[in-house]
């Protein structure tokens, strides 16, 4: 966060000096498309908070526990979809659930579909992308997760 | 006003409840609604009220500097290997939600990008990026790090070259917002 902020005013700063009247242009035009995106971003993430309240650690670890076989990868890549984390929530978390005995190939699916899914930011994607191709991508995305999911296991089956 | 309302005619009643909804937690010590708010949104709203201006007004200035004969060049429909390693390292090296992928998205579509090379990028966007890197290897290990980046990148580049096809295939665009 902070070395994008240095980014962020160092480059503004250069910008202005080589030309104001274009640095300004410029701030307007990303602001401008800031304001646009607020309300439905927002929106999302005032949803992402309240699903996330019913996605507790417990609850993870109820669905993708080394019990849960095949079911595990299912649980994984639907939970991954739905949700949202940052990464500085989302890996702890993951290191928790491998701690207590998930395994690294469902972990690997979660990770990934939590990444490349975003069931909940839908509206933004079909925002700038359109609906169609929004599902498409995020379908296509969906069994990719699986597929490294399985690759992984795979893997760890060997070594 | 009315014209605000009918073009986010789905987001802001969400944001009216939960303000509400907010509110009232807050004046009834409802605890699942203060956590929801404390914890959950304040953390997202973070993120996004800090990061994302810094981000558009990054936009912004790339937008009005770069000329898209550059862009197009480096990272066109003619670019080939070298352009998706280089969409690929623009986008490992930011941080930030998917969300905020979109509109760099759009930018670099509209600067001449390759529809293939933008959805690469997306899907790169969601696997790895350097400053979140450390976290993985930290909690889950450099084993499990780099198998899953070498597992991912070859999936995300096909997922990438279909996304692409289709896109150009079907005439879409990308949208400003």
């Amino acid at each position: 966060m902070k070395s994008m902020m240095i980014l962020t005013v160092a480059l503004v700063v250069i910008s202005f000096i080589a030309d104001r009247k274009k640095t300004l242009k410029g701030i307007k035009k990303g602001l401008k498309q800031f304001l646009k995106i607020l309300p439905t971003l927002l929106s999302v993430i005032i949803i992402i908070s309240i699903v996330l309240f019913f996605v507790s650690n417990e609850f993870l670890m109820e669905y993708l526990g080394k019990g849960a076989g095949l079911g595990a990868y299912i649980s994984a890549a639907a939970i991954g979809s739905i949700s949202l984390l940052p990464g500085f929530i989302a890996y702890p978390l993951a290191g928790i659930l491998v701690k207590s005995g998930v395994s690294y190939s469902v972990i690997a699916v979660f990770i990934t579909t939590l990444m490349m899914i975003g069931i909940l930011t839908i509206p933004i994607e079909a925002k700038y992308f359109g609906m169609k191709t929004t599902l498409i991508r995020n379908t296509l995305s969906f069994f990719g997760a699986i597929l490294v999911g399985a690759v992984m296991a795979f893997i760890y089956y060997l070594i | 006003m009315k014209a605000l309302f009918k073009k986010y005619k789905l987001d802001i009643p969400v944001i009216i409840a939960f303000v509400i909804f907010t509110g009232t937690s807050f004046y009834f010590q409802f605890n699942p609604g203060i956590q929801i708010f404390k914890t959950n949104f304040w953390m997202f709203f973070k993120e996004m009220i800090i990061l994302l201006p810094m981000m558009f007004i990054l936009i912004g200035l790339f937008d009005v500097w770069i000329p898209k004969e550059r862009i197009q060049k480096h990272i066109g429909d003619t670019s080939g290997i070298k352009g998706m390693l280089l969409v690929m390292l623009l986008a490992f090296i930011q941080a930030g939600p998917l969300y905020a992928a979109f509109p760099v998205a759009y930018l670099l579509w509209k600067k001449g990008c390759s529809p293939v090379n933008v959805f690469i990028y997306i899907s790169a966007f969601t696997t790895a990026k350097i400053p979140m890197l450390t976290f993985e290897i930290g909690f889950l290990g450099l084993k499990f790090s780099l198998l899953r980046i070498l597992i991912t990148i070859p999936v995300f580049i096909l997922i990438g070259i279909i996304m692409g096809k289709y896109f150009e295939r079907n005439n879409c665009k990308i949208n400003e917002v």
